[in-house]
């Protein structure tokens, strides 16, 4: 490995960092990126679906431990607010109103499966390939926070206010979205000639709520 | 801190949520697993942003756009799978096969080639036949 | 007028009448006859001062070019010689006969106006060939007049007969067209010119490098417009069309246009001693065969198409012999008195209601019903019959001299076996034209049993024009000291022995013929035949469709009836079956040219079905098994697709990053 006696031209000071001297903000990121890598596999290949959603919850949440590393602390609390607040909340909704099993389901996999493992080993294969062959030797100065609640507030409403707003509208239009597709398939469920009641309709509103925050 | 430790972490989550697209069964584990290749991406764009130290900090902005759009995302996926739900019976997606061609044309297909346009014809004189009859029984209904 | 301008209006003047007439014809009905009758008639009137003008002296030429064509031009020319001009008043006289003969004839057909304006084209297609004095302008009236023929032959369309009669002459005279056409190319590209004065000027000098090929080229079209053997089956069939068609077509048109071609192009076939020989041979078996097929025939009509077929036999004979004179004047003659035989043919079946002589033969009085069509029949078939003094005899006493003198080797240009088989054919002929022309008078106008059916007086339109023919067919013969001033100044009076060896033979043959019809009349009686068509008020026209539409179921064969009572089966013994039917020669050509066309087009067809559409079949069948395959990969399955998507991908992208790391 030369990974060791690299250093050269890297933005952080010309002291040469390697792997095999790891700092403890290194070591704490490898140990928690295993821990959020290993949650998402088990999210992928669990067969209770549930869990997966749970599962889900620690690499999402290990994912926010990640971004604190990184010094983005508001990016941090923005994952956990939303994603493992909202984003698995309503995934658990969806899972119930889907009528999912409770419990391991022999069919949670598709008979598409050696495909998507080959698919996915071969892209893992290739982007890790590419990627440690592009940043081998770059190296992140941590020494000052990059993301704290301040900077980014002020850039966010400084530099960003526009595309902002516009997400404001885009999210108004999921909003929209969303009860449209929810409004009508009632309304068709009214219908007597249609054999289905809709149980799901009043959740699906309340989906389009918890979005809207 | 290595700046490939978080791009290799980035792949290897993206490529799990890549698998589970193209794995998983249920719609909504579906969308999980795309949820997953969001947060990779997210975590790129955040290392990124620290690492080239941007005075716009266009990582992490990106970051929270993303992570809005991908709240919206989740909201409309799961109308649209429940609106599947409920007309379909059911939220797996290798169900949803309409799109297909028909099962029997394919397996005609090889089988008896050469008389497959004299085979078809006869056909079709039949599907106006069927459309009265279903007619027909639609009227008194 | 100079005489050009005559010459050119001649021809014209019919083709206005056509052209008038089918544009006219339908929309004013009333105007239909007299666009028919009076171009005819100005034509006959302008042809004679023509001839008279002309008068058997220098010929008269012009020649006006267009339009340059190319290496070997063509001209507007005429060549107005003795024949050119006597043949021109022999056409004039039998189309306007014809015309006038037809407005009684088809007085009801609504297809009259269309018929008078196809014989008024027909009759100016002849006026040009007779007058054009450039091959090419004398092929465009040849090949007019066989598209007419089509037209005119299938007049009764309604019938299959008569459409079949039609193709057979169109295919039969076009297969003979083929190589005349190349053999005038080959007569221009020698002569450089399609000039007959200069093409002759050619043959003069001895510029023709293949005289026999050319000659037999030419021949070949002329036995097809002319009906010479073997090219002549189509004449018989073409009595399908109407009366006055065929006359027009066996007396002055059509027929005549072979002759007179050989006739003005005779030093080119003079050339060639081949070429005569050949032609005395086809003239000698035409003459023979026809005259014992017309010995068979049931059709009234059929009987003259045959006779017509002989004497055109004696005048290719003639010009076979090298006298072009006796040819040319025996068309005259036979010009006036077939047509009158024909346009009486037509009274004697509308009268009778029937065109076969088996039923007429058990008619009692039919000569009371048509004496005119009874007297004048009589004087042309006598003149048919050569017997003196009417003008078949004078006509064919010229060929058969003619022949004698070849034969007896007192020619220079033709060689003398040619002259010995024109002259044996045509004594041999001349027996039997009298027995089949007393076999055909006895049973139309002699017949015993029932009364004939009266249809009533026939038109004067009708019969007077059968007088008008019969002043020729009576005394043309008294000419004959003043033809040869016009034509090339042999000696045209019959010697001694010709005329006493030939009228001998044909009074042997007509009592032979009257001792056969004394012995088998007593048979008609027992076996009762006949199937008549009562049409009391209906126009000839349709009398005679009706007529030839019947024939074949009524008596089982369109050509002959199973008549015992019938002299000439006694005549002819066991081979009457194969004259009926014109010695098989349909049945040959049926076996060699047309199964073979029919069992090649049978492969054809299997080959273009079983063979090249298999590699058809076979070019879809791969794509659909293809399109079966690609069609397994749409399952329907998103993740299926975005998983190959996903796949292209990667390696679309590996294959870009390698390339690119290669590169660096």
């Amino acid at each position: 490995m030369t990974f060791a006696a690299t250093g050269h031209g890297t933005l952080a000071a010309a002291a040469p960092q390697g792997f095999l001297s790891p700092t403890g903000v290194e070591i704490a990121f490898v140990l928690v990126g295993l821990v959020t890598l290993g949650a998402a596999v088990v999210t992928v290949t669990t067969r209770q679906l549930v869990h997966a959603a749970l599962w889900l919850v620690v690499a999402l949440g290990g994912l926010a431990v990640e971004y604190l590393l990184l010094t983005a602390e508001f990016i941090a609390w923005v994952q956990v607010l939303i994603y493992v607040g909202s984003v698995v909340v309503l995934l658990l909704f969806g899972l119930m109103l889907t009528r999912a099993p409770i419990g391991r389901s022999p069919d949670a996999d598709s008979g598409n499966r050696p495909a998507a493992l080959a698919v996915a080993l071969a892209a893992a294969a290739a982007l890790v390939w590419v990627v440690v062959d592009a940043f081998r030797t770059q190296w992140i100065d941590l020494d000052k926070p990059q993301g704290t609640t301040e900077v980014t507030g002020s850039i966010l409403f400084r530099h960003w206010v526009l595309p902002f707003e516009a997400l404001s509208v885009l999210l108004l239009a999921a909003l929209v979205g969303a009860i449209v597709l929810s409004r009508r398939n009632a309304a068709r469920s009214e219908d007597p000639g249609t054999s289905r009641p809709g149980p799901a309709g009043a959740p699906s509103d309340r989906a389009g709520d918890k979005e809207q925050r | 801190m290595h700046l490939a430790y978080p791009a290799v972490l980035a792949v290897l989550l993206f490529c799990v949520g890549l698998y589970g697209v193209l794995a998983r069964r249920n719609a909504i584990l579906v969308l999980m697993s795309v949820e997953l290749m969001l947060n990779a991406v997210n975590l790129n764009l955040v290392a990124f942003d620290v690492w080239l130290r941007d005075a716009l900090h266009a990582g992490q902005a990106l970051t929270l756009f993303t992570i809005a759009i991908a709240a919206a995302e989740i909201g409309i996926g799961l109308a649209i799978v429940l609106a599947v739900y409920r007309n379909r019976g059911t939220s797996a997606v290798d169900d949803l096969r309409d799109t297909a061609e028909r099962p029997d044309d394919g397996g005609d297909g090889g089988g008896r080639d050469s008389e497959g346009a004299a085979a078809d014809e006869p056909d079709e004189p039949d599907q106006p036949a069927e459309g009265k009859a279903s007619q027909k029984a639609e009227a008194p209904a | 007028m100079t005489t050009t301008t005559l010459a050119v209006l001649v021809p014209l003047l019919p083709f206005l009448g056509a052209v008038a007439g089918l544009l006219l014809g339908r929309t004013v009905p009333g105007l239909a006859r007299p666009l028919a009758v009076l171009p005819a008639l100005t034509s006959l009137v302008l042809a004679a001062v023509v001839a008279a003008r002309q008068g058997g002296d220098h010929a008269v030429d012009a020649a006006t070019q267009l339009t340059p064509t190319g290496s070997v031009p063509v001209e507007l020319a005429l060549h107005i010689d003795g024949f050119a001009a006597l043949v021109a008043v022999l056409v004039g006289v039998v189309a306007s006969c014809v015309q006038i003969y037809s407005t009684a004839y088809l007085r009801d057909d609504p297809r009259y106006p269309s018929y008078a304006a196809l014989v008024s084209l027909f009759t100016s297609a002849m006026l040009l060939v007779v007058y054009s004095g450039d091959l090419m302008v004398l092929l465009v009236g040849w090949e007019i007049m066989g598209i007419c023929s089509y037209f005119l032959v299938g007049h009764y369309w309604e019938t299959p007969e008569a459409r079949a009669a039609s193709l057979k002459a169109f295919l039969v005279t076009k297969l003979g067209d083929v190589p005349f056409l190349i053999g005038l190319f080959a007569l221009a590209v020698d002569a450089d010119s399609f000039r007959i004065t200069e093409i002759l000027a050619t043959v003069a000098d001895g510029g023709l490098d293949h005289p026999t090929l050319v000659a037999l080229l030419l021949l070949a079209g002329v036995a097809g417009k002319s009906a010479q053997f073997p090219l002549h089956t189509w004449l018989p069939d073409a009595m399908a069309g109407p009366t006055p068609v065929s006359a027009l077509i066996h007396a002055a048109t059509m027929v005549a246009a072979g002759v007179y071609f050989i006739a003005r192009l005779l030093p080119v076939f003079a050339a060639s001693a081949a070429a005569l020989v050949v032609l005395a041979v086809m003239a000698a078996v035409t003459m023979a065969g026809s005259a014992l097929a017309a010995l068979a025939q049931d059709d009234i009509k059929r009987v003259l198409a045959y006779s017509t077929i002989g004497q055109l036999g004696y005048m290719t004979g003639a010009l076979a012999v090298g006298d072009r004179g006796a040819a040319v004047f025996h068309l005259l003659s036979h010009g006036a008195f077939k047509a009158l035989l024909f346009l009486a043919a037509g009274v004697i079946i509308h009268a009778a209601g029937t065109n076969s002589l088996a039923a007429m033969s058990r008619m009692k009085d039919l000569r009371a019903r048509v004496p005119d069509a009874y007297w004048t029949m009589t004087v042309a078939l006598l003149a048919l019959a050569a017997i003196p003094p009417f003008s078949g005899f004078f006509s064919k006493e010229a060929v058969l001299g003619a022949a004698e003198h070849t034969a007896t080797g007192h020619a220079e240009s033709a060689p003398e076996s040619a002259g010995w088989i024109v002259l044996v054919a045509g004594l041999v002929t001349a027996l039997l034209t009298a027995a089949y022309a007393a076999r055909l008078w006895l049973l139309a106008f002699y017949g015993r049993g029932a009364d004939a059916p009266d249809h009533g007086k026939q038109p004067v339109a009708m019969t007077a024009v059968l007088w008008v023919l019969a002043v020729p067919s009576l005394a043309f013969g008294v000419t004959v000291g003043v033809l040869p001033d016009w034509f090339d100044g042999h000696k045209l009076a019959p010697t001694l022995t010709t005329s006493v060896l030939g009228t001998g033979l044909a009074l042997v043959g007509a009592l032979v013929t009257y001792g056969a019809w004394r012995h088998t009349t007593a048979l008609a009686a027992r076996v009762p035949i006949g199937a008549v068509a009562a049409h009391p008020d209906a126009d000839a026209g349709q009398v005679e469709a009706e007529a030839i539409a019947t024939h074949a179921p009524a008596y089982g064969d369109v050509a002959s009836a199973p008549d015992p009572a019938d002299p000439g089966r006694l005549l002819l013994g066991p081979l009457h079956r194969h004259a009926a039917v014109g010695f098989h020669l349909d049945a040959v050509y049926a076996a060699l040219f047309v199964r073979p066309v029919q069992a090649g087009a049978r492969l054809v067809r299997f080959l273009d079905r079983e063979v090249v559409d298999t590699y058809v079949r076979g070019a879809g069948t791969a794509p659909r098994w293809l399109g079966a395959a690609v069609r397994r990969a749409q399952t329907g399955n998103v993740q299926t697709y975005l998983s190959a998507l996903l796949a292209g991908t990667v390696v679309l992208a590996v294959a870009a990053v390698l390339v690119a790391t290669a590169g660096a």
